[in-house]
């Protein structure tokens, strides 16, 4: 079984490599025609109301096999994910190599699900390209057999936790390609180039802002979830809830930075740019904190098989 | 602003100057421009928590760090570095935020309270300049379509004349009233687990136990209101203790797990009953819960004088150096004649590593040995019971030792180890803001959900023109979401005449 769950992830990770060519190809071939750019409704931002128009724009066959072929391999990898469990007979969220499994998961989940509702394939560049740095860390530094979990690891609470901070992870990603994109879409519009270059495959500055919005207000409330689910298991586990320990210190860190962020989109002054460099801090906090802890810190959190 | 400041004092109007300041400074510290820079500001701050060793989680750590950077580390303790949550410039900026939260939320809950009741404005004259805007051929009742619409999609409706002024999403500002009040109940029942909260440390070895009486514990903290004699009057006998590890594999040696049994008693005269906790389920008393956090080995020890008294028979706790169990002990006898003295190492498994020396592989105890080697000499008490002082102090001989078996020194002394038990790790918790902490928690998640799910926003509907009606739709959005744009386009879609 464990041997299953290796294969089916060296498996997933192949796919994910076709998908990361086809969705180069893809967005090197990409020219938004630029009359079909423009939204129905004044300075809206909304939805494209023009998919219909574009159906034969250059990369988008290239885009919908990529997209595909990024639905396989997530499939895969969730075999991989599942096989492991059932080698360990236990919810297989017990060390560093399994959370990146997770992790690598709901990046690629919340990616589709999105994906499913608005026209992203420019983004599946960034995002598989998480997935698979994710992937590769996971099975070269983060390898470890499948095993029972330490006593301390035994605990419901700590399954909704790291669910939630796995999930929360997926979307922080997303929400900083939106904000890169949304960077380089802005300047180059300040200095009227977006029509060349990368920044002509980009979706307008605005709309950008708003999918980079509307992904980190989806996500600070599970994020503010998971921080507090693994509050609870702290106090079952410890009998602290909270100790400031490096890996809830830079969880904190996270989410104030993102309050950061909200704030700023309604702050005169602080709107665009600067809120979308508050946004890119906070991605960096979670970094940080999913790998730096574990590496250099020690700490309670940090038993985890690395 | 800062010219009216400047100018006050000098104007020789003190009352109005005083006032001016203090309301200057209190609308810069309720903007939420402020609020943002203390919000990064309190993100900056944390950092150096991270980076050094905290006081609060690992004093010896400190103590290293102290040791071996003595210069830098003066500075950095002055600066509160080593204790950084609870240094008073950390302190500030959380003040600080909360003041000017509470600032803040007031006079909006006034504001929400006041605005909630009454229906929304009436459409302004030039609608186009709206953010979300559209105007649409429609039938001549239109108007009364919007309505209806509206109305049905729970929107507060407010009619006049031909045009239509509607708002939702009143519960956005609610869940974020409710947010931002129940972060503030959570610092302060974070403050008050600090204020009446005490917690403890105790190493029990099997069939010993502790009572909840301060000479009893190995570590104790308590917060500034806490009377330390009264502590809860429980007794708990640590009856057996049982790990189990990891056989095989990449990960052999890690526990799988721990497990006590106590015999618990609630308070004198209480009826005694037994218990078992384990890792992740504490046991729960009355005002204190009881964790299990770790374990060891404890050799038992029997010292027989020359003269054949017995000077010593107890186990000792030996702590653990590594994750197979290697522990070091040390046994002092200060008040014999010459003072007498043992190091040892306690290896669950022994191997004699060519390069390390004697350690242990494995955890439980497959193959104990016990290593040892006896000092005589001036025994000096005091300091850290688990390290013993070798200056002054002649070794008069090492063995090693499996269980049953006896050492005899030269000097007729004889060292037997009998046996060994298991001491388990107990930490001990009161924090009676806990309950308080739990349900601000939940209410944070569900206002901060409300907040950012539920959309405030606004939309018009002005109708005009008689043979050719077109209905002008406009909207705004009060929170910083996109929806408005969905429903102008919605409503725009309803209103638009078809072709035919
Ligand atoms: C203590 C830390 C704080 C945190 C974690 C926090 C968090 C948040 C969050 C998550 C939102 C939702 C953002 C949105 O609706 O787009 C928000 C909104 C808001 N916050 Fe805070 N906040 C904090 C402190 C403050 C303070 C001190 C003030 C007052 C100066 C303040 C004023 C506001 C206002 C007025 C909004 C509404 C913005 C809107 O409706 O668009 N917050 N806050």
């Amino acid at each position: 079984m464990a041997q299953l769950s290796n294969a089916a992830v060296y498996a997933a990770m192949l796919v994910y490599t076709l998908a990361l060519f086809a969705f180069a190809a893809s967005l090197a071939a990409r020219r938004v025609p630029l009359a079909a750019k423009q939204p129905v409704l004044v300075g809206a931002p909304g939805e494209e109301a023009s998919d219909a128009a574009v159906e034969d724009e250059p990369g988008r066959r290239s885009g919908n096999i990529a997209l595909s072929l990024t639905w396989l391999a997530t499939v895969l990898l969730i075999a991989g994910f599942v096989f492991r469990g059932m080698a360990a007979g236990r919810f297989p969220l017990g060390n560093m190599y399994e959370f990146s499994l997770g992790a690598a998961i709901a990046v690629a989940l919340v990616y589709l699900v999105a994906a499913s509702r608005s026209d992203l394939r420019w983004l599946g560049v960034w995002v598989v390209g998480a997935v698979l740095l994710t992937l590769g860390v996971a099975v070269t530094l983060l390898y470890t057999e499948s095993a029972q979990l330490v006593p301390a690891l035994k605990s419901w609470w700590l399954v909704i936790h790291v669910s939630a901070a796995a999930i929360s992870g997926g979307a922080f990603t997303l929400s900083a390609g939106f904000i890169g994109a949304y960077l380089i879409r802005q300047r180059a519009e300040d200095r009227g180039t977006s029509d060349r270059g990368l920044a002509s495959r980009l979706p307008d500055a605005e709309r950008l802002d708003a999918l980079a919005y509307r992904t980190i207000a989806f996500v600070f409330p599970i994020w503010t979830f998971a921080v507090i689910a693994g509050a609870i298991w702290a106090e079952n586990a410890w009998g602290r809830y909270w100790g400031w320990d490096p890996k809830e210190t830079w969880a904190f860190i996270t989410w104030v930075v993102y309050a950061g962020y909200l704030h700023a989109r309604s702050t005169a002054g602080w709107k665009g740019r600067k809120a979308a460099v508050i946004g890119l801090i906070g991605f960096a906090a979670f970094l940080i904190n999913y790998f730096g802890v574990n590496f250099f810190a020690s700490g309670l959190h940090s038993y985890s098989g690395v | 602003m800062t010219a009216t400041v400047e100018r006050a004092p000098s104007t020789g109007g003190p009352k109005l100057g005083v006032t001016g300041w203090l309301r200057w400074g209190w609308r810069t510290l309720t903007s939420m421009r402020t609020a943002l820079v203390l919000l990064l500001l309190l993100a900056l701050a944390s950092i150096p928590g991270s980076v050094f060793p905290q006081r609060g989680t690992d004093a010896a750590a400190v103590e290293d760090y102290l040791a071996a950077n003595p210069g830098v580390g003066a500075w950095l303790d002055r600066f509160g570095m080593f204790d950084v949550f609870a240094a008073p410039w950390f302190a500030a900026i959380y003040l600080l935020l909360c003041v000017s939260l509470v600032g803040c939320i007031i006079p909006r809950t006034y504001d929400f309270i006041k605005t909630s009741r009454m229906p929304p404005p009436a459409a302004p004259s030039r609608l186009g300049r709206m953010p979300a805007y559209a105007e649409v051929a429609c039938a001549e009742d239109a108007l009364d379509t919007a309505e209806s619409y509206l109305r049905n999609s729970n929107w507060r409706v407010r009619r006049d004349g031909n045009s239509l002024a509607a708002e939702k999403g009143y519960l956005h500002e609610v869940g974020n009233l409710l947010f931002h009040l129940c972060f503030i109940f959570l610092l302060l029942a974070v403050a008050a687990g600090g204020l009446f909260g005490w917690s403890a440390k105790v190493i029990v070895v099997e069939g010993n136990g502790f009572t909840g009486s301060l000479t009893q514990f190995d570590s104790f903290r308590k917060g500034r209101l806490v009377n330390p004699d009264q502590i809860a009057p429980f007794s708990v006998v640590l009856q057996d203790f049982t790990a189990s590890f990891q056989q095989s594999g990449q990960q052999r040696g890690a526990p799988t797990q721990f497990e006590a049994t106590a015999e618990v008693t609630e308070r004198p005269g209480a009826p005694t009953v037994t218990e078992q906790f384990s890792v992740n389920s504490p046991l729960v008393l009355p005002g204190v819960k009881v964790f299990l956090t770790g374990h060891g080995y404890a050799p038992e020890i029997k010292i027989t004088a020359a003269d054949g008294t017995v000077v010593y028979d107890d186990p000792v706790v030996f702590l653990p150096r590594d994750g197979n169990l290697t522990s070091a002990g040390v046994v002092k006898l200060p008040d014999l004649d010459p003072g007498f003295a043992l190091t040892g190492l306690f290896l669950p498994t022994a191997t004699i590593d060519p390069v390390q020396g004697p350690i242990s592989t494995f955890p439980e105890a497959q193959n104990p040995m016990l290593f040892l080697g006896a000092f005589t000499g001036d025994v000096k008490t005091g300091g850290n019971v688990y390290r013993l002082d070798t200056d002054n102090l002649d070794r008069i001989g090492t063995t090693s030792l499996a269980p049953g078996q006896t050492w005899e020194l030269p000097d007729g002394t004889t060292v037997e180890f009998t046996g060994f038990r298991d001491f388990a790790n107990v930490s001990l918790a009161h924090d009676p803001g806990r309950w308080l902490a739990l349900v601000a928690a939940g209410l944070v998640i569900i206002g901060v959900s409300m907040s950012l799910l539920l959309h405030r926003r606004r939309v018009w509907v002005r109708v005009s023109g008689q043979p050719d009606t077109v209905a002008e739709v406009a909207g705004l959005s009060k929170s910083g979401s996109g929806r408005v744009h969905d429903d102008v386009r919605e409503i725009s879609a309803l209103l638009e005449k078809s072709e035919t």
